[in-house]
């Protein structure tokens, strides 16, 4: 079994798995009928390719592994999603910030993704960058509505962008085991995206007339297992109905 | 030009102003083509700030099942309505007048969507 492989997987899968539940938890509670659906849909489409990614996972594992068990069993340091997909809801503008800082670099990541040595993320990648193309486009267009809209959305937005920017930087980091992937072909260099990404960044939040924060500190430890206060609580709410009732299933 | 929240409600919906803040965005009516070579169809309604935002929000509310090849957006406003109490003289005159109906034709099979 390649323990790296499976690592660099949870690496990119987990993202998508604590943001689609953090979308969800907007169900039904969204600002509009319209932006909840909306968001919603993002959370669907990141949760569909969180299951591509797992069910690979669970056939790497095998023996009784499952995409479920993949998803629900594991304990908070084995989740390696990035600090700022675990960042709670807040208000609209903090979901949209979030989604706007995330949806960038998940597009440029899934780009080069598909060029892997491993075909079933290069389909993977493939299958999910139309999906990724559309929330990028919808995450930046509410960035500038909020950013050039109302004295109130301006100033909220600003905020959001302001107390997330902190979470960039861990985005360009590599673990051990995505160094070994990236020597091997099958993982995507991310520290190469970065210089890109504060640029695509940056002049999104200068059309929404909003300011480019100057942050020297950046929070990190996502990647490692080394999680913010909040995935705890996350995780209480994802994991309850498999923990409750084992195997539970549709 | 994108807006949020600034609406002037007058006939054109589609001109943000800053004067006046309206509780709720505009209504639009949204118009699907199921697929290629056929018409659209109106298919329901929804509130947005500004046109792009009303194809969007109709991307996602309409044709998230595969619904649609082409969408229509159109405020609300800009729609003139029959009178439903003038229902009478405008529709009932047709009713007993079956010979204006092609209803005497037999169709080809091959005929679809008519």
């Amino acid at each position: 079994m390649n323990q790296n492989l499976i690592q660099y997987i949870f690496g990119v899968a987990d993202n998508c798995l604590i943001l689609g539940q953090r979308l969800g938890e907007l169900c039904g509670h969204g600002p509009s009928l319209e932006t909840d659906i909306a968001m919603t849909n993002i959370s669907l489409d990141l949760l569909g390719q969180t299951r591509s990614y797992y069910q690979y996972v669970a056939k790497l594992q095998g023996n009784d592994s499952t995409e479920d068990t993949v998803a629900f069993l594991r304990l908070e340091r084995e989740y390696k999603n990035v600090l700022l997909v675990e960042q709670p809801n807040t208000d609209f503008a903090y979901s949209i910030a979030r989604q706007f800082l995330f949806d960038v670099f998940h597009l440029a990541l899934l780009t080069e993704l598909q060029n892997s040595k491993d075909d079933m993320l290069k389909a993977i990648a493939n299958k999910s960058i139309k999906e990724v193309s559309y929330h990028v486009r919808f995450s930046s267009d509410w960035m500038k509505r909020l950013g050039d809209g109302t004295e109130e959305s301006h100033q909220k937005i600003q905020t959001a962008i302001n107390d997330l920017w902190i979470f960039t930087d861990e985005l360009f980091h590599q673990t051990d085991a995505d160094k070994e992937m990236v020597k091997q072909g099958v993982g995507v260099d991310v520290t190469l995206l970065k210089e890109d990404y504060y640029k695509k960044i940056n002049s999104i939040l200068e059309e929404a007339t909003l300011e480019i924060p100057q942050v020297e500190y950046f929070q990190k430890g996502g990647k490692l297992g080394i999680h913010s206060e909040h995935m705890g609580y996350l995780l209480s709410d994802l994991q309850y109905m498999q923990r409750t009732y084992p195997n539970m299933t549709w | 030009m994108l807006s949020v929240v600034s609406f002037k409600p007058t006939t054109d919906n589609r001109q943000p102003t800053t004067d006046k803040i309206m509780k709720n965005w505009p209504l639009w009516e949204v118009f699907i083509r199921s697929k290629n070579g056929l018409e659209h169809r109106h298919c329901g309604s929804l509130h947005a700030a500004d046109a792009q935002m009303a194809l969007q929000n109709a991307r996602d509310v309409y044709t998230r099942r595969m619904e649609g090849v082409s969408i229509w957006v159109v405020p609300s406003s800009q729609i003139t309505a029959s009178n439903p109490e003038l229902n009478g003289e405008t529709f009932e005159p047709a009713m007993d007048k079956a010979y204006r109906h092609p209803t005497f034709y037999e169709l080809p099979d091959e005929l679809k969507h008519m």
